[in-house]
């Protein structure tokens, strides 16, 4: 938007620069002399697993973090950023994962919420149509943010950062909440932004976009720079093993055994949306037999974590009839009883949901298997079999904390994950419900995850897997079925359909593409 | 600049230990400011206080006494306040368990009636007290009034009510008029432990209480369900506890609890109904409750701490003239210092430079 940044394209030195910042947090070196250079004009990539210091270095980028040595250089001279306001007047945007954005109010004035003038509302509104013209980024300013989606409350958060004319902007993980659809748009912004001499920092775990949009990639793994390299000429494996420093193990696909007898059945399932919480289901029909895994594709939002609570009985349906586990009609069941005929759940949200976050590993164990009769005996908890099983759990998922038996609070979120996919995985269910079960989760916990629900599966074991990551669903599901605003398709193969397919139909095409059954469920 | 609280990522357990022990350090200093300004020597002031009290044989079961409702209050509210619900109204609940027995004693005066009567009284009083608490849960539940203003308001109700019975049908009708019940018989009160002395047998109730709750809180499936309903409320509902049945059984035990403090307080030392009978009990007990960490043993060593500035309270009104109110304010700095401490060992202080921005 300013000439400044447009005379700034043919400049081929960085324009932000992280020279060895090092952060500690305690013992934890969250970034042992990382250098990071961006470059005007360039799309650059950062990548890492969860917990290899993508995050502090970002903080550390905009002013959120001080790092403890190192420095940063703008334009190559030093610079420090005491907070983001700083970084912001400096010409640093950053689109953060999760929103700061007020439902109640308007686009326009959630805009001048962030502005530090009395800019009438009406001249801002101006401005904003202005920006999404330029940029692609369709937004209406006078629209109640509470009515978007998720990937137009991206752009708006986008739109907040364009106006404040950045020279560089950090979008961190932009992808995730996207449907393939509006990623391609989110990439054309992104190149017409570079286009006019700006950097973007880009940070990803999907390596398929980073090859497609990035010029140069930087990757860190355990909290310290291991290269910079370009994605281009990278295919996705080797960028993975730079991130994973192995080999990243394949998920067996295991379509040999036989499937057995229906284990989940849903009828006409519907669920009246009670406004603050959980959304409206609308006649949601699906069948789950023994051994195989179905998936769920959709962007988040779509109902998903409604299907979740119907299912795990915390949003009872009002028909009995329409979920049936095992032959037992469980509409009106509680989830105490539904884990009694031998379904499991794993919920999205593992600390608050899954987890209680404040109290320990060993009782967090209790909360799915107190009905089970074995750890709960007359209303008392056997201690000695709830550290056995716990310590079970912590073996064979390979759990892997500080201390003997800390808060759930403090575990890394794929410990976490483990921790509560053993939990469910050691009460020998014959159903499990899985909501985003490699969420957060790194390359390595995410492939063991995976696996483990496929072996379940070979023995037996019906599985539904949630998930917004439509690559691990191809990869390991045997049907996909897709959620869009409280429907859901009828399930396809997984051989018989295609990317293309499923993105059409979680935007909420109806086009009766053949790939994915086309229409909602009847 | 601001300041601004974060989270400690490891709260260090010797903290949590410490805590209770600084503030009420920062009690005393509180105390002897407040002494230096009302013209008293600090250091004679706190040995009246605090340990003449302690020599005494006498003093000493009155310390019993004054931590008998204490500890019987302190140990359901720890029921409440582990569910993360906040009955303030223990106070109330107290009064409606003394009215509920003490209608038996009142009702079987003067009868040969046996020695069922205490028990019945007893029973009755949880009753009483259970239902008393139960009102501010149905509240909540069904219409989500907040149980700290509902729970709060009927402790006046139930001070109202004692008012005009003690004043009305229940006056004794040859006591000179005076707002008072007749003396209880033999076999609605509650015996003594010693000869000399007003130690009564309530303290060994409490003492099964402490051990009863030491036990379901810590050993069973619902005490399980009350610390998880408390910490992670959706995680509780995911693991299949029903919040509304959480609510409803902490408010009874606790109110019961309140009840039964409240009965054996009127059936032992008083020994009658009358207008006026707790000193702010139910309220106080909301600081054993806290300072004892919501555990039971922990409520049973609060109890007689704060039992104790009652006694050195009454000990200073009549050997330094001092009021009665010195108690409460010694009472009030101990809540406000645990509740500063819990969060000085929780979070961390921060400066934050220029003020907010989004």
């Amino acid at each position: 938007m300013s000439d400044s940044a447009a005379g700034a394209s043919a400049k081929p030195s960085a324009l932000l620069e992280a020279v060895e910042l090092t952060k500690r947090f305690g013992a934890l070196v969250a970034n042992d002399h990382v250098s990071l250079a961006i470059r005007a004009g360039e799309t650059h990539a950062l990548l890492g697993e969860n917990g290899a210091g993508k995050s502090t270095l970002v903080k550390m980028m905009c002013g959120l973090l001080q790092p403890d040595s190192g420095e940063l250089l703008y334009d190559d001279a030093p610079i420090m950023f005491p907070d983001p306001a700083t970084s912001r007047a400096k010409g640093v945007g950053v689109v953060f994962q999760h929103f700061a954005l007020f439902d109640a109010l308007t686009v326009v004035e959630n805009v001048a919420l962030g502005l530090a003038g009395h800019e009438p509302l009406s001249a801002l509104a101006e401005r904003i149509r202005d920006c999404t013209v330029r940029y692609g980024l369709a937004v209406e300013p006078y629209r109640r943010v509470g009515e978007l989606s998720v990937g137009e409350r991206q752009r708006v958060e986008i739109v907040r950062c364009l106006l404040g004319d950045p020279r560089v902007l950090i979008l961190d993980e932009p992808t995730s909440v996207l449907t393939p659809d509006e990623s391609e748009n989110l990439f054309r912004t992104v190149d017409l932004l570079t286009d006019e001499g700006r950097a973007v920092l880009f940070i990803s775990h999907k390596l398929d976009e980073v090859r497609r949009l990035c010029h140069r990639a930087t990757v860190l793994r355990g909290g310290k720079f291991i290269a910079e390299v370009d994605p281009k000429v990278e295919t996705s494996s080797s960028l993975a093993r730079l991130m994973v420093g192995a080999e990243v193990p394949r998920t067996p696909r295991e379509v040999t055994h036989e499937l057995g007898t229906p284990r989940l059945l849903i009828k006409d399932l519907n669920l009246v949306g009670d406004g603050s919480r959980g959304s409206a289901l609308h006649d949601i029909n699906l069948e789950i037999r023994a051994g195989e895994i179905v998936g769920i594709a959709g962007v988040a939002g779509n109902g998903q974590t409604a299907l979740f609570e119907a299912l795990s009985g915390e949003r009872p349906a009002s028909d009995p009839e329409s979920i049936v586990i095992d032959t037992v009609p469980a509409g009106g069941l509680g989830p105490t009883q539904r884990r009694a005929l031998k379904a499991g759940f794993v919920p999205e949200e593992r600390l608050g949901h899954a987890a209680a976050p404040d109290m320990r590993l060993s009782d967090n164990v209790l909360l799915t298997t107190h009905g089970d009769g074995e750890i709960v005996r007359a209303g008392v908890v056997r201690h000695s079999v709830l550290n056995a099983r716990f310590a079970e759990i912590v073996k064979r998922f390979d759990v892997r904390f500080g201390g003997k038996d800390p808060k759930a609070r403090r575990l890394s979120g794929g410990n976490l994950q483990k921790f509560v996919i053993g939990r469910e995985v050691l009460r020998e269910p014959v159903l499990l419900v899985v909501d985003q079960p490699t969420w957060g989760v790194d390359a390595a916990a995410a492939g063991f995850i995976r696996t483990t629900l496929r072996q379940k599966a070979a023995e037996g074991c019906a599985i539904l897997v949630i998930s917004q990551d439509l690559d691990e669903l191809l990869e390991f599901t045997d049907r996909i079925a897709v959620m869009c605003e409280g429907h859901l398709t009828a399930p396809v193969p997984v051989g018989e359909t295609s990317r293309e397919a499923i993105g059409l139909a979680m935007g909420g095409s109806q086009g009766g593409d053949a790939g994915t059954g086309g229409a909602h469920g009847h | 600049m601001a300041i601004r609280l974060e989270r400690q990522e490891t709260v260090p357990p010797l903290g949590l230990i410490a805590a209770p022990l600084l503030a009420l350090l920062f009690t005393l200093v509180v105390g002897a400011v407040m002494f230096v300004l009302l013209g008293h020597d600090p250091l004679r002031a706190f040995t009246i206080y605090f340990i003449e009290p302690l020599t005494d044989p006498w003093t000493l079961q009155e310390l019993v006494v004054k931590a008998c409702p204490l500890l019987l209050i302190g140990i359901g509210l720890s029921f409440c306040y582990r569910a993360n619900r906040w009955n303030i109204g223990a106070e109330g609940q107290y009064v409606v368990g003394a009215l509920f027995g003490s209608w038996l004693a009142l009702a079987t005066h003067g009868t040969d009636a046996g020695p069922w009567v205490l028990p019945a009284m007893l029973v009755l009083a949880c009753i009483g007290g259970a239902l008393w608490g139960l009102i501010p849960a149905f509240l909540r539940v069904r219409f989500g009034c907040s149980e700290i203003l509902t729970s709060l308001m009927l402790v006046y109700v139930a001070q109202l009510g004692l008012d005009y019975l003690v004043r009305g049908p229940w006056k004794d009708p040859a006591g000179f008029n005076f707002p008072q019940s007749v003396t209880f018989d033999a076999v609605a009160v509650v015996p003594l432990l010693m000869e000399e002395g007003r130690m009564h047998a309530g303290i060994l109730i409490a003492l099964v209480a402490v051990a009863a709750a030491t036990f379901v809180l810590g050993r069973t499936l619902i005490g399980y369900s009350i610390e998880l309903g408390g910490s992670a409320p959706r995680a509780a509902a995911f693991a299949g506890f029903d919040e509304r049945r959480v609510t409803y059984g902490v408010f009874a035990v606790s109110g019961a609890l309140a009840g039964l403090a409240g009965i054996i307080e009127v059936a032992g030392p008083i020994g009658q109904m009358q207008p006026s009978i707790s000193p702010g009990y139910g309220f106080t007990a909301i600081i054993a409750a806290m300072l004892g960490r919501l555990h039971p043993v922990g409520v049973l060593v609060a109890s007689f701490v704060l039992a104790l500035t009652y006694i050195g309270g009454e000990a200073a009104q009549i050997s330094m003239r001092m009021p009665f109110d010195v108690t409460r304010v010694f009472q009030g700095t101990l809540l406000i210092s645990i509740l500063a401490a819990d969060v000085l060992v929780r979070y961390r202080i921060r400066r934050v430079e220029g003020a907010s921005h989004a």
